[in-house]
């Protein structure tokens, strides 16, 4: 079980790449989606469990996937093709379709409150 | 049916604790002759009269019970708690514990579980550095407390272990005294306990309770276990064997030291090395040990990457680099390995997939040097000892007590131009790491005002109820995603006190209540982040707490489920292609969910919650300490993410 969370923080610690600004070229190939249905598919397809519900992530489990979510290409390539510790989703478990609802979902979460207004961070 | 005996009382006294079983076996004998048919018919029976003659003597009571001689052996030892959960295999002693001993140094505290009584002592060692007994009985009992045992044995912690057992056969009551017999009680544990004893007589209690003692303090510490027969306990002590009783003195064996030709080269390679690191996990046993490793790593400007099996490092230090802990390791030309736990995860990458496969993290030529107890003890069939690690230089020693020889030797190494490229390393280390706690507070950001609340939150919202008190923080912070550690402020050896040892879940919550009892003298605020599954393996401990008014702020991480599991499970999924959708059945604790404050109110501690509005927990958790500094227990059940 220790050895688990320790291999998962490496992969947090090796993805901690995955959130940067997407480049013009790769927002354009972005598929439309339904954040609404990304939603409801972020938790019942388990993205939530390492990654929390508002794709926060964890340097225990998951990077952080939103907002500001990496290239839509990038996310599906490594979401068929994991190089670390995350399971693979084939196409038969999660469509194209439901992958881009669920990037719509990455998209529309609210960036987090000025770090200035949150008086417990100070 | 009688069994009353004729003797002479005097010669039973002299004789009673030597060869009561005999004599019993004789009265016993005679009771088996009344057993045969009577030749006359049966009578009513008839009242004792004053004229009755005086020579038929029932010896009923004994002002010297074993059991007495037992607690002035364990009172040697200094002993403030004993724990258990009442068994008559130990009834002796602990009447023995309650009236003879007066209840002090050892206190009976009184658990609802063995696992607790255990997991509690395992707590309460690491807080106060020297252990708490335990009682239980040497069947059922040992049973309940196996898996405890093996945890604090992982962790390496001295966890003194008294088990009750009825050894002569023909003493035993029929029925329930059999159940709880056993021929070697201490074989159940054997694997994973340092040592172990059935003493034959009081005087070999005395030599093994004391060696007992001796042994479980030697690093690398370890459970040890006392077998105490119930005859020993109960009966009288006979004037021959009071004529032997002594209690032998307690000399500890000094913590093994590093050999100096060892030393002087780690020193060389640590002084000559241009990215050194240290690693430490279990390596600060004491106050002392933090100390010496922040006088090492200052010494040198190294980074410091803290595994969390003890407080080893202040987390606000320049030097803590336990973020950026893989990256460091891999950029290491040497890496100084204190009580590791587990060496070759440290510089190894596993990947657990379909083909699970391992790769080196470390540079070519990489110097790996290792000082740790652990390589003087160890057993084969649990296999907690992790993969093999093929090191440069590895030191027998316990780390803490080889750091004061190790410091000297890198300063006698150090030249000035070393100490000049050492300020410079020091001065971008620290840079770095105001940067990454820079990230932290930013990070924490992210998901600030979601429901469930984030672990973030949580952890900021507690640290300010907290930040401004005497705290110590008696739970795991993996779960938590380490917010503690990146938002807190810790410097000092009692605010943290490591994980389990053997990831045995139910250990949290008895550990958080033994080492909030090692807090309560000291007035310290004790604060246990709370996991739900880990609630609800021995949940009666939270009774113990308020019986014993313990006073401890738990602030619940309810993610309703065994999470580490439910993310395996959906690994499983994943890598079979089934779909993922399933993963909760048999991972999940809703449906219903549990009212952990209710449950926690039901044994008298005061509760709130669950809180799932991250603008109510403050105010929650405010109230809880004003509960806790009163004296008492307090629980804020808290909605969370899942980590």
């Amino acid at each position: 079980m220790k050895t688990f969370a320790v291999a998962l923080a490496i992969a947090a610690a090796a993805g901690a790449q995955i959130q940067t600004p997407a480049p013009a070229q790769s927002r354009a190939a972005t598929p439309a989606g339904n954040a609404e249905n990304g939603k409801k598919l972020f938790a019942s397809d388990g993205c939530y469990e390492c990654h929390g519900r508002e794709a926060q992530g964890s340097t225990a489990t998951g990077p952080r996937l939103a907002p500001r979510p990496m290239a839509f290409a990038a996310l599906s390539r490594y979401v068929r093709q994991p190089t670390g510790q995350m399971p693979p989703y084939t196409s038969k478990v999660v469509s194209d379709a439901d992958l881009a609802d669920i990037y719509a979902f990455l998209q529309s979460r609210p960036e987090p409150p000025p770090l200035e207004t949150i008086q417990l961070l100070k | 049916m009688s069994t009353k005996v004729p003797v002479d009382r005097r010669a039973f006294l002299k004789s009673a604790a030597v060869t009561g079983a005999a004599a019993l076996v004789a009265g016993r004998g005679s009771a088996t002759a009344e057993q045969s048919p009577p030749s006359a018919p049966a009578t009513a029976p008839i009242a004792p009269r004053e004229s009755d003659p005086s020579g038929v003597v029932d010896v009923l009571t004994t002002d010297r019970p074993g059991g007495d001689f037992m607690v002035d052996v364990i009172k040697t030892l200094n002993f403030d708690y004993i724990a258990a959960n009442p068994g008559s295999s130990f009834r002796g002693i602990h009447e023995s514990i309650i009236n003879y001993g007066g209840n002090r140094a050892p206190e009976f505290i009184t658990c609802c579980h063995e696992e607790s009584s255990v997991a509690m002592s395992q707590g309460y060692f690491k807080i106060e550095g020297k252990p708490m007994a335990v009682l239980v009985h040497g069947t059922v009992g040992l049973q309940h407390a196996a898996m405890a045992i093996y945890n604090a044995y992982c962790d390496r912690v001295p966890v003194y272990v008294l088990a009750g057992n009825t050894i002569d056969a023909t003493m035993r009551r029929p029925g329930v005294e059999w159940d709880h017999s056993v021929q070697d009680a201490a074989a159940m544990v054997r694997d994973y306990t340092k040592w172990d004893d059935l003493p034959a007589s009081l005087p070999h209690f005395a030599e093994s309770a004391v060696r007992a003692y001796k042994i479980a303090m030697t690093p690398p510490m370890m459970p040890v276990l006392v077998v105490i027969d119930g005859g020993l306990q109960e009966d009288p002590v006979s004037p021959e064997v009071k004529a032997r009783l002594r209690i032998p003195k307690l000399t500890l064996a000094r913590a093994p030291q590093g050999d100096s030709g060892s030393v002087a080269e780690a020193a060389r390679l640590l002084v000559a090395a241009e990215n050194p690191v240290i690693v430490a996990d279990r390596a600060a046993r004491t106050p002392a040990g933090m100390k010496y490793l922040v006088e090492l790593a200052e010494t040198l400007q190294a980074p410091v990457i803290d595994q969390g099996g003890r407080m080893n490092f202040p987390t606000r230090h320049p030097l803590n680099h336990t973020e950026n802990g893989r990256a460091l390791i891999a950029n290491a030309d040497v890496i100084l390995g204190l009580e590791l736990t587990d060496f070759w995860g440290t510089v190894d990458a596993f990947r657990d997939s379909l083909v699970r496969s391992s790769r080196s993290i470390t540079r070519p030529g990489a110097k790996l040097i290792s000082i740790t107890a652990g390589d003087l003890f160890m057993k084969s069939n649990y296999q907690d000892i992790q993969r093999y690690p093929e090191v440069d230089l590895a030191m027998a020693a316990d780390a803490e007590a080889t750091l004061p020889s190790l410091i000297e030797a890198v300063k006698r190494a150090t030249s000035a131009e070393r100490r000049r490229s050492f300020q410079e390393r020091g001065s971008k280390l620290a840079d770095a790491r105001q940067k990454a706690l820079d990230r932290a507070r930013a990070d924490a950001a992210y998901a600030w005002d979601a429901s469930p609340i984030s672990t973030a939150r949580l952890s900021a919202e507690l640290w300010a109820q907290i930040r401004n008190e005497d705290w110590s923080l008696v739970s795991e912070v993996g779960s938590v995603s380490r917010w503690p550690m990146r938002l807190w402020t810790f410097d000092k050896h009692y605010q943290f006190i490591g994980g389990s040892g053997g990831a045995g879940v139910g250990y949290g919550a008895p550990a958080a209540v033994g080492a909030a009892l090692a807090n309560k003298k000291y007035g310290r605020l004790s604060v246990d982040i709370q996991s739900d599954g880990d609630f609800m393996y021995a949940p009666g401990v939270w009774w113990t707490a308020a019986h014993h008014q313990i006073p401890l702020l738990a602030v619940m991480h309810n993610n309703r489920a065994y999470h580490q599991e439910v993310m395996h499970l959906q690994r499983m999924a994943g890598r079979h292609n089934r779909g993922i959708t399933r993963a909760s059945i048999g991972t999940t604790i809703d449906n219903p969910n549990v009212n952990y404050a209710k449950l926690a109110e039901g044994m008298g501690v005061h509760a709130e919650g669950p809180i799932a509005d991250p603008k109510d927990l403050g105010p929650a958790i405010r109230r809880a300490v004003e509960v806790v500094k009163r004296g008492e227990p307090a629980l804020v059940d808290v909605a969370t993410q899942p980590r």
